[in-house]
């Protein structure tokens, strides 16, 4: 595992209290995780801050899978 | 239309004197204080510098952890006390139609911390960042969610909200599960109160009115309703849970019943936004129409567990309002302020004391108004009233009534009596 994809799946093991065994990257955050609108909404501004990028509203509506967003990030993140 | 009669069947508490109803109780009648420096935040440059916090409170030894994560400490104490309640109770929540449940809490300010905390981080962080709120800011802020969070919990779906009238607010909520109780409207309420506000920006805002005791040097004697050489309040922290149960419906499961609540009162003093009147007159009026409410005469309260936040003016024209209202009976029933040893828990207040006069009824024991010592008497109170000074004292309680008066001149009274056949 990327150190990318460790992080990013701590910050969703804390928010959505899940099992971090749950946390595979085909889990879709809401069927698989149990997460919420809400829930969604601030672990995306969580990942934000986390990789210092911004997560554009069009682009955060497709990101419905932890591979999603592991792959959102590693393609944007500022070097 | 008749009338039903309302019962207390359950109980449930989570004070600064104690993390259960058993614990709090045990601590009101030995005279324990709950004040201490504060901990939740570091106050060493207000002028008050403690408050009656929450001792060991583990919100996931109550609730999901996720969900603890979502609520500010308002409603986690209060999903706290709902859950102690309803396992006192004894109800069979499978076997209840839970449209005919309801749950009314009074809440006087609300998420206050949550609001300090986004507020804080929008400041530091706007300027590089742009708005940043959570999305579980609002939820967590607003006084009515904590209602909502427990009748999610356990699928309640009768009435729900939360009344605010500052700390007067869960006397009110009482008064209206009572209410809707008497007119058929629920089977069973859980009333009560919650509030979480040891928070730097509501020990500044009551500090700067002037309205918090300042004796930092000895939190534990701070707060002493009725003394010569009171201060201010001492702010506090906690929630409590009554369940209001219509007496038949009570008695066809056998509930264990601690008592019958009388009636309430409610007025206003229309007077000042946080000076209460000079001469108690909506105080006066309150326990008047509270008395009228539950058809009970002045010589039938044994025991009045005062507001008596131990603040100056407060203190003088709720002692003058009683005597106005009881008469020469005044000196024959016992008055304590519980706020002594609690602290003043704000919206909570009138749910944490409705259960002190619930158990003083049920046990015949009259907790003590604590931190009281000889001659350190206020010329404008009259001594010749028993303030149960620093000791509890056993006698026989037939009815007790609790006031609440809250900033806005809000005034709200209950009066709970011996359950008889």
């Amino acid at each position: 595992m990327s150190e990318i994809e460790a992080r990013v799946k701590a910050i969703i093991v804390d928010k959505l209290g899940v099992e971090e065994s749950e946390v595979t990257n085909e889990a879709s955050f809401t069927t698989d995780l149990g997460a919420d609108s809400l829930d969604t909404v601030e672990m995306l501004m969580d990942f934000e801050k986390e990789f210092n990028l911004t997560i554009p509203d069009d682009q955060s509506q497709r990101l419905t899978t932890v591979g999603d967003a592991i792959a959102y990030i590693k393609e944007n993140l500022k070097e | 239309m008749e009338l039903k009669r309302v019962v207390v069947t359950g109980l449930g508490a989570l004070t600064p004197i104690g993390n259960s109803v058993k614990e709090y109780w045990t601590n009101l009648l030995t005279g324990v204080s709950g004040a201490r420096p504060i901990t939740h935040f570091d106050a060493s440059k207000f002028k008050t510098q403690f408050a009656c916090e929450l001792k060991g409170f583990n919100a996931a030894d109550y609730i999901d952890r996720k969900e603890a994560r979502r609520m500010d400490p308002v409603a986690q104490y209060a999903l706290a006390t709902a859950k102690e309640a309803i396992a006192d109770s004894g109800m069979d929540l499978e076997s209840e139609d839970k449209n005919r449940i309801g749950v009314i809490f009074g809440v006087g300010i609300g998420g206050i911390g949550s609001l300090e905390e986004e507020v804080g981080n929008y400041a530091l962080t706007h300027e590089e960042m742009g708005p940043r709120y959570s999305p579980f800011f609002i939820t967590k802020m607003i006084a009515d969610i904590v209602t909502g969070h427990i009748s999610i919990a356990y699928g309640f779906h009768g009435p729900n909200y939360v009344t605010s009238s500052a700390c007067a607010s869960s006397t009110n909520a009482i008064s209206d599960a009572f209410n809707l109780i008497r007119l058929g409207k629920a089977n069973v309420i859980l009333t009560g109160g919650s509030e979480a506000a040891v928070v730097e920006c509501s020990i500044g805002g009551f500090g700067s009115m002037k309205a918090l005791s300042t004796r930092n040097d000895e939190p534990e004697r701070a707060s002493r309703p009725f003394s010569g050489s009171r201060d201010g309040f001492v702010v506090g922290e906690g929630s409590a849970c009554i369940v209001l149960e219509e007496l038949e419906h009570a008695k066809a499961r056998g509930a264990k019943i601690y008592c019958e609540l009388a009636g309430t009162g409610l007025s206003a003093d229309a007077f000042h936004i946080t000076a209460s009147h000079p001469e108690g007159l909506g105080a006066k009026l309150v326990m008047q129409n509270a008395l009228e409410d539950a058809n009970i005469m002045p010589e039938g309260i044994d025991y009045i567990n005062a507001h008596g936040t131990s603040t100056h003016v407060g203190d003088i024209s709720e002692v003058l309002a009683i005597k106005d209202v009881f008469g020469s009976h005044a000196y024959k029933l016992n008055i304590s302020s519980t706020k002594s040893m609690t602290g003043h828990l704000l919206g909570g207040a009138g749910a944490v004391e409705a259960i002190a006069c619930i158990l003083a009824i049920v046990h015949g024991i009259v907790p003590p108004t604590i931190n009281h010592e000889e001659g350190d008497d206020d010329p404008e109170i009259d001594y010749g009233l028993n303030f149960t000074f620093n000791q509890a004292q056993q006698r026989e309680v037939r009815a007790a009534l609790s006031n609440t008066f809250g900033f806005g001149g809000h005034n709200a009274c209950v009066i709970f009596k011996k359950y008889e056949k």
